[in-house]
């Protein structure tokens, strides 16, 4: 059984077709990259995984549990109870952090955790400093998110993530808004999670990297799955689309 | 009759002044986030409601308001009114007067959030009241901290208007005692328990302002 099941999505958008009819599977532990031109809807069929977006037809379900399900040419969602049971299983990384400002490094890891999972907050604590050790930001505890470089705040949004232990997690475009420097390391602590056993989803324009890390690699254009498979095989795919993709960007 | 003297005679009107200003403040900001709900509701007819209510409340003078408060029940249902209700009337008047200009500056503030801080508290699996009471609202508060300080500011000088409905405020005092003693002191007096009342209001707020100075 897959983590996370994906089957026939279809979602428009004011009449216009984003995602032409999307399956995908991703295993436990697996790391899939999803590439493709801006606008081919990588990042909404993100949204539509993690239920930030209804999609309009398709199937969706994690772990076997069902999120929503084809009826006559339309997406039919489970109780809202339901689902949120469910979305325990997953995390988001954003293109934009999207960290709280007004709550320190320590407390946007930790308030979720504590208020959501009910969890114990000394413990918590404990994990969230090991989790900034991870991140090479163990003395940024204290900081507020303002105070940070971009790099730094990805990798704190990627730590809050990671508190509330996902079985897998969506990055939508990690690094496009980070310069090359900070790019790295952030795709350098993206890469060092791949031993933790959380399935992956990256959605992202850093070829070389996408190319390393995956298992798996799709590429979207036009709302469609042009190609999927191993990073050997899509990058050395004769499909034109594919072809001049992957080659405008190594030019 | 030096300055002094007439700040004594004046006193119990400023106590009843700033009576006044502290029930509706303590009530009107609360009311004011419930009608800011009301007014973003996805009910057509709540959000409809609210925002006749608001274009009433601004658009008519609070003079006038406070007059169909103390009267209105006499006029329209009949009922006789007594002394103790002035200061109720007034008080009601002011807190749905400041009511609906508080729900349109919390509207403000949270409108201008970014749709990421909400989708990253679903994601985390924050509840919707906790995604605002936690998340939205502190940062909304930051925001609309200057706009809260122009309206309390306004509460302090309008509580001169409940005058209209002879409630013993300072300024009804003031006036009254300038007419006995025919004399201008009892208005400086006056002039400068408002402004000292609003220096300090002023103060506070930019204290609460510093306060929360410690994020961007």
């Amino acid at each position: 059984m897959s983590l996370l099941n994906m089957k026939s999505v279809k979602k428009s958008f004011d009449g216009v077709e984003i995602l032409k009819d999307i399956s995908l599977e991703v295993g436990e532990g697996e790391i899939l990259s999803i590439i493709g031109p801006s606008g081919s809807g990588k990042s909404t069929l993100l949204r539509c995984a993690t239920l930030l977006e209804d999609m309009d037809d398709g199937e969706l379900s994690y772990n076997g549990n069902t999120v929503c399900k084809s009826v006559e040419g339309k997406s039919v969602y489970e109780s809202s109870a339901a689902l949120k049971k469910i979305s325990e299983c997953f995390g988001l990384v954003f293109q934009n952090f999207n960290l709280f400002p007004h709550m320190n490094v320590l407390q946007n890891i930790c308030d979720a955790p504590i208020r959501v999972q009910k969890r114990d907050r000394t413990s918590v604590k404990e994990e969230a400093f090991e989790l900034l050790k991870k991140m090479g930001l163990f003395d940024k505890a204290k900081a507020y998110p303002y105070q940070l470089s971009g790099g730094q705040s990805q990798r704190v949004a990627i730590a809050r993530a990671l508190a509330l232990n996902p079985k897998i997690l969506f990055f939508d475009e990690p690094t496009s808004a980070l310069d090359p420097e900070l790019t790295g390391e952030v795709l350098r602590v993206i890469k060092s999670l791949s031993d933790l056993n959380i399935a992956m989803v990256i959605v992202t324009h850093e070829m070389a990297f996408a190319r390393e890390i995956s298992d798996k690699v799709i590429f979207m254009s036009g709302g469609v799955i042009v190609e999927a498979g191993t990073p050997d095989v899509v990058f050395a795919s004769d499909n034109e689309k594919t072809k001049n993709f992957i080659g405008a960007l190594n030019k | 009759m030096n300055i002094l003297d007439i700040a004594a005679k004046l006193a119990p009107g400023m106590l009843v002044s700033i009576q006044i200003f502290l029930v509706t403040l303590i009530l009107s900001l609360p009311l004011g986030l419930l009608v800011a709900f009301g007014r973003m509701s996805k009910i057509k007819t709540v959000s409809y409601l609210c925002k006749i209510y608001i274009s009433i409340m601004r658009g008519t003078p609070l003079m006038l308001q406070l007059m169909v408060v103390y009267f209105g029940p006499y006029y329209i249902f009949g009922v006789s009114i007594t002394g103790s209700y002035r200061i109720v009337a007034t008080v009601i008047g002011f807190v749905i007067n400041y009511a609906a200009y508080f729900a349109e500056i919390y509207r403000s503030g949270i409108q201008s959030m970014s749709g990421g801080q909400y989708e990253a508290a679903k994601i985390l699996g924050y509840t919707k009241s906790q995604t605002f009471f936690v998340i939205i609202l502190p940062q909304v508060i930051k925001r609309i901290l200057p706009s809260v300080t122009n309206e309390v500011i306004t509460l302090v000088k309008d509580t001169s208007l409940a005058f209209t409905i002879s409630v013993a405020e300072m300024f009804t005092m003031a006036k009254a005692l300038a007419s006995s003693t025919t004399s201008m002191y009892p208005f400086v007096c006056a002039a400068l328990f408002y402004y000292i009342f609003n220096a300090i209001v002023a103060f506070v707020m930019e204290f609460i302002e510093k306060k929360l100075d410690y994020y961007k």
